[in-house]
Order: C-alpha cells, then structure tokens, then sequence
C-alpha cells in the first residue's frame, strides 16, 4: 500500500469511529430533555428515571467523541498538512465556532450529569437544553467545514495559494444548507432508532414493562420524524449535488454515458474498465427525474470526464445503495410507526412492530457511515473539489503503517469497551408497571 | 497596539495557559493516582475522581482552542509543526483518547463486573505521558531545530524533540501539572489528614518544579540558544524571573503555615509565570528561527473576524464556566 493510501485508509478509520459518538452526541440530548421535560410537566417518576439513565448514556459517549475528535483536529494536521496549510486561513471560522458550541455542550453536560442534586430542576432542564443545542450547533458547523471541501467559496485562488478570502462566504458556501441539514436529520433518526431498537427489544422480552415503553415512545418519535423528513433533503441533497458535483452523481449512479432520460439504477455493480453498470434494476428515466425533476434532462455520466478526475465509482454507488435502502427502511417504519400509535398506543407495542424496530436499531448508524463514504469518496481525487488533490495534501512523514495500526487497535479496544459499558447502561432494565409508567412507586430493577 | 498577529498568538497563549491551570491538574489529578500508596489510598483516589469528574471535559477544550486558533490564523505553522513533530503529537493523541475513554469507562464502573481496576491504570498512565510530551513539544518548538523551509525536509526527523532541553521542558511540565493538583486538592476536602497528604506532595511536587526551572536556563544555551538568548537577555528577564521566585516562595511558605487559598494563588502565578516567561522568549517569532509571528499568519480578515469570535465567545462562555465551577467547586474556589 502507499503512504497515502495508508493516510486515507488511517483518515477514514477515525472518522467512522468518531461518527458513531458524534451523532449519539446530537442525537442523545435531545432524547434525555424530551424525557426531563416529560418529569416536570407530569411528575411521573419513569421519566425522571429515564432522563438520569440516558444522560448517563450521553455522557460516556461524548466523552468518547470528545476525545476522538480532538484526535481528528490533530490529525487534519498529522495526515493533512499540506490541505491545512492551504485551508487552514480559510475555513477557521466553521471550526471555532464549533470551538464554542463544543465548550458549551461541555459545560452543560457536566452540570447535567454531575448536578441533578445541586442545581433548581428548571435550571437542570436548562442546562440540558443547552447541551442539545451545542450539540446540533457543533454538528451544523463542523459539516459546514465540509461542505466547504465539496463546494469551496469565498476566496480566489492566485499563484496557487488562497487570497480575498471572504470567511463569511466560506462558511456560507452553496453546499452548507444542504449538507447540514441532511446530516443534521441523519443524526437524529440514527440515535433515535438506535435507542428504540435497544428498547424495543427489551420489550419483547418484558412486554409490560412500563419503562421500557416510556423510552421506545419518545426515541421512536424522534427518530420516525427525522427518517420521515429525510427523504425530503435527500432529494435536495442530490439535486443540489447533480448540479455542483455531477461527477459525484455519475458515481453515486452507476451512470456512464451522458443521456437524456437517464434510468435510475437499483443495485448493480459498477465496472470502470468496460464503462457500464451490470445487474441493475433500471426504472427508465428515473434518474433524470429524481435529479432534475425532469424525466427527460440530460445526465452528465462519468466518461465525459477524464479519467483521473473520476472517482471510484464502485464503493460510490454501493455505498450510496445502502443508505438510501436503510433510509427508506427507517422511514417506512417510522411513517408505520404514527399511524399505528395515532390511535392506540398499545399498537406500538404489538410483536411484529416491535421485530420491525429492532431490525431498524442500526441501520441508522449503518446509513451514517455509509453516507460518509459516498461524500468523501465521491469526491476523489480531490480533498477540495477542483482546488486541491488528495495526493497533494498528503504529509511527506513515511511509515504510515505504524499509527495506523496502533490507532486500530486502540480503537478496537475502545469500541468494544464502550459497547459493553452502554449494554449495561442502556439495557438494564428498572421495572415500571405498563400504563404509561405512571406509578408512583419507586423503580425496582430486575 | 499590538498587531493582529500578535493578538491571535496571544490568545493561543492565553487558551495554553487556561488548559495547563485547568486541564493540567486534571493530568495532574491521574499522577497522583499512579502514585497513590499507603494509608488512605482508597480515599485519596475518590477525592481526585470526586474532583475531576464534572469539569475535565471543558477543561480539555482549551486545548482544542489552542489548535482551532493556531490552524486558522498561521495554518503554515500546524503544517510544519504537524509534519516536524509527528511522533510525539501521535503519542499525545493516543494519550487523550485513552485518558478521556479510561475516565468516562471508570466513573461508570465498568471495572465492578471483572474486578479490575484496568481502566484506572490506563488513566493514570495516560495522564503521565500525555502532559509530558505536551511539554516536549513545546520545549521542541523554542530548541531552532523545526524549520519552516519546506514540509519534506523537516518529516520524520527526530532531533528537534529527542533532545535534553525539549524532555527537560517535558519534565517540568509534568511536575507542574502534579504541583497545581496536589496544591488543588487539598482544598476540594474537608479531611484534615487528606489535607496533610496533600500538602506533603505539593511541597514535593514544588521542590521538583523549582529545580528543574531553576536547570531549564542551564541546558538551553547550547538546546535552544536563540530561546536563552531571548529569556535571559530582554528587559523583562530579571523582573519575570524574580516574581516566578516570588511566587515559588510564596507558595512555600504558605504551604508550611497551611494558608492554602493563598498557596493556589502563588502555585496558579507560578505556571502562568513559566508560560508566559515561554511565550515573550519566543515572540517575536512562533517557532524559532523561521517562522515568526508577522510573516506567517493568515489574512487580516480572517485574524480580525477571528478574534471577534473569541472576545464574544469568551463573554458567553466565562459566564458558562463560572456557573459550572460555581456549582461543583463552591467550597474549594468560593469559600461556603
């Protein structure tokens, strides 16, 4: 392998991992003060019960995407130092602002976790508000920075280097809505089926246990309206990117030859060499109409590029597939999910629904990374779209091999670790009567 | 008026010495941890955790500040450094990731169920190395041996760090870290025996502290001679130096008749004192000898808008941080 591949395969090792933690850390809050604020209005103990065991949860898994992704602010450097070179003076202002965001989500989850005896329940649930905001905050203008990379703005590039860089159009560049709102809504329907799936089958197991009910109620609303909602910026996502990357679109497509009428592919298996795509399901037309909302536009395809400005179109398309199939899975469930609990809640709790969410437990995550990958390999062989190659940013230090593999095992160790630690967290299981858990008796476990 | 550049060096300073105040005593907190033995070593180690475990998390951002403002206003400067150090940043990493994970999978007693108190020792360990080699960059930054020529020809190399006046540097920062933990703690406890444990480390940890700062101007000549040079020889050599021995004295002999708010205040001047003693030796270069302050810092735009972000952030965030200190450390920092 060369160093940079090495780098890249490294990169994107540590980014797969922080995402997971990233996401738990928009997602998570938002779950534990939806439960808090349940407390307060009704004074039910089973919420209380449930804010204090989810900001738990939070809180290891913060600290671990705290810690991950100082490493990533480090590593852009390490890996990258020629891109921060280049980038650095020009897409700070994203990145010291999610500076602050970061140190509020902090602050407040400290006093969060640590103050539920110390501090007015209003200002408990404050602080919690907070962290949810800082949270969405940091995520908003972190991916900003890399929206920047698909769609880079706000400077003119003389002699190679930046210049007139303007940081309020960098940070506004034509990528950012798009891209922040599309990871924005995966955050929260990857946390909120993730956490329903743990409930989910933990009420299969204790069908009447109230607690448990209490949780899949609210992780399930959270989660089925951004799964709901998803497609919506996802039509605007790729819109947006058949216009400003249609070589990102060819891949995520399978599409070679540029056509009017362009099919969409469903499945397949991409072949550079030959220039097509083989296997696929073709819908005709459906790719010119999902792009352009016209079924008969014209679809750049992939060979009216050069060669070495295409990206690998094989993990592109692949990728892009599963996403959108573990995109619709959550929306249909979570679409299933609100016309059978609009009547009758006890719906919601019915076996075959119950199966149905826990098998949408980590296809949320799975879509994440997936995501990640059809967005960062899709814009191979650039690190900035048309600006920059990846191989020109890539650090001259050799024996990359090494961090790599201690990196891995580290955070193999790591990963293991944690998932223990939230299985014991996340699924022990406090009994609280069916009923919507309003028993005012205490918690036992069981 | 100091320039722009200036200005952001500054406030990477500033965030440096926010993190070692605050984030340095939560290393420092984990020394102590690794060398905890005899009597009441069950409850020194509570009081530490006890202390830690709200605020580490907001302390260890100052760091990510300090690189978020060094890669925005001299990104030249994270490229070369990055490239120049990549050894010891690697490790320093490893460090963080292990120290925050081991101390988020202890609080939540994951050790119970085997019996183990791994965690606890990779914590400690972890907090050993980290601000050791946090230290070594720094000192490796003043050694003149990172140049700013080209990327490729400062990869890899080993002599700007793997040197005796960058692990002196390393040494010291470490004893400091463990100096404001020992000094801190006796504060965060009532128990006047955990008080007297305490003392007793700060007093060695002040000990260690004082020789090596009092070694550093010995072996920087020939380590990092631009560096002594600029410490010894400016105007302000002889004042910085004499209240740094102010401090140091006046942290003595408060620990001795137990005035231990007052002990905090010299041990807090004495690593801002070492720091900024640090940063006017350096200045007005940010690393010696090629890249200096003014020639390799990003546009003004971008410096200005920067430092607007910082000045209104710091007005929303200190409040935030006072709140939070307000409520886990009332008795330690307000008295009641």
């Amino acid at each position: 392998m060369t160093e940079l591949v090495l780098a890249r395969a490294q990169m994107a090792m540590l980014f797969a991992f922080h995402i997971l933690f990233a996401v738990a850390g928009i997602g998570m809050p938002v779950l534990m003060v939806i439960a808090e604020g349940a407390h307060l209005r009704t004074g039910k103990p089973v919420y209380a019960e449930l804010a204090r065991r989810w900001g738990r949860g939070t809180a290891v898994l913060f600290a671990v995407g705290a810690v991950s992704g100082t490493v990533l602010s480090f590593e852009l450097g390490l890996l990258w130092p020629r891109f921060m070179e280049f980038a650095g003076g020009v897409i700070g202002l994203p990145f010291a602002l999610e500076g602050f965001a970061f140190f509020t989500e902090a602050i407040f989850l400290g006093i969060y976790v640590y103050g539920w005896e110390k501090v007015s329940p209003r200002l408990h649930l404050a602080a919690g508000c907070l962290v949810a905001l800082g949270g969405i905050l940091s995520g908003v203008f972190v991916v900003s920075a890399n929206a920047w990379m698909n769609s880079p703005a706000g400077f003119t590039l003389i002699a190679g280097r930046p210049a007139n860089v303007s940081p309020l159009a960098v940070m506004a560049n034509p990528a950012w809505k798009t891209e922040t709102i599309h990871m924005t809504l995966a955050a929260f329907a990857a946390s909120g089926f993730a956490v329903a799936g743990i409930h989910a089958f933990r009420l299969l197991r204790e069908p009447r246990n109230g607690f448990h009910r209490v949780a899949l109620g609210i992780a399930l609303s959270v989660g089925g309206v951004a799964a709901v909602l998803q497609p919506i910026s996802g039509d605007l996502s790729a819109r947006f990117v058949a216009r400003n990357q249609p070589v990102k679109l060819a891949a995520m497509e399978g599409q070679f030859p540029t056509q009017r009428g362009a099919p969409l592919r469903i499945g397949g298996l991409p072949d550079a060499a030959e220039e097509t795509t083989r296997y696929a399901l073709e819908i005709p037309r459906g790719l010119s109409l999902l792009a352009f909302h016209d079924a008969d536009a014209e679809v750049v395809g992939l060979s009216a590029f050069p060669r070495d400005e295409r990206p690998n179109p094989v993990p592109v398309h692949l990728a892009f597939q599963v996403m959108v199939a573990c995109g619709i899975a959550l929306a249909a469930v979570g679409a299933a999910g609100a016309i059978l609990g609009w009547k009758r809640r006890e719906r919601l709790f019915s076996r075959p629904f119950l199966c149905a969410v826990v098998a949408c437990g980590p296809l949320g995550l799975l879509a994440v990374e997936a995501g990640w990958v059809v967005t960062e390999l899709g814009r191979q062989p650039w690190v900035i779209h048309k600006v920059m190659r990846t191989s020109d940013a890539v650090t001259p230090v050799g024996g990359l091999a090494l961090p790599f593999a201690f990196f891995t095992l580290i955070y193999l160790v790591l990963g293991v670790f944690a998932a223990r630690l939230l299985r014991k967290e996340l699924g022990a299981s406090p009994f609280f009567p069916a009923g919507e858990g309003d028993s005012p008796t205490a918690p036992g476990e069981v | 008026m100091p320039t722009l550049p200036t200005l952001a060096a500054g406030c990477i300073l500033a965030s440096l010495v926010l993190y070692a105040l605050t984030g340095g005593a939560d290393f420092g907190g984990g020394v102590w941890g690794l060398l905890n033995h005899g009597p009441r070593a069950e409850a020194r180690k509570r009081l530490i955790d006890h202390a830690i475990g709200p605020v580490w998390e907001t302390n260890h951002i100052w760091v990510i500040v300090a690189v978020v403002v060094l890669f925005t206003a001299f990104p030249k400067v994270f490229a070369v450094l990055s490239t120049a150090l990549f050894v010891p940043l690697t490790l320093i990493l490893a460090g963080i990731i292990l120290r925050g994970s081991a101390f988020a999978f202890q609080t939540h007693r994951l050790h119970e169920e085997d019996g183990t108190d791994w965690w606890g020792g990779v914590f400690a360990g972890a907090s050993l190395v980290t601000p050791f080699l946090l230290g070594v960059v720094l000192g490796a930054v003043s050694t003149g041996a990172v140049r700013g020529e080209g990327l490729s020809s400062v990869a890899g190399g080993t002599d700007a760090w793997l040197a005796p006046f960058p692990l002196s540097v390393g040494g010291m920062t470490l004893s400091s870290c463990a100096y404001l933990a020992a000094v801190y703690l006796i504060l965060e406890t009532d128990d006047p025996e955990l008080k007297e444990d305490f003392r007793r480390r700060a007093l060695g940890a002040l000990v260690l502290v004082s020789l090596l700062s009092a070694a550093i101007p010995f072996l920087s000549p020939g380590g990092a001679p631009e560096f002594h040079r600029a410490l010894t020889g400016s105007w302000w050599s002889v004042p910085l130096m004499g209240a740094n021995a102010l401090a140091a004295l006046g942290s003595a002999v408060s620990l001795a008749v137990r005035a231990y708010p007052l002990a905090r205040a010299c041990a807090a001047s004495q690593v801002t004192l070492l720091l900024a003693g640090w940063g006017m030796a350096q200045h007005p270069y940010l690393v010696r000898p090629g890249l200096p302050i003014s020639s390799s810092a990003a546009s003004p735009e971008m410096l200005r808008l920067l430092l607007i972000i910082l000045a209104a952030g710091g007005v929303l965030l200190f409040p935030a941080i006072y709140l939070l200190f307000r409520v886990f450390k009332k008795k330690a920092l307000f008295g009641r």
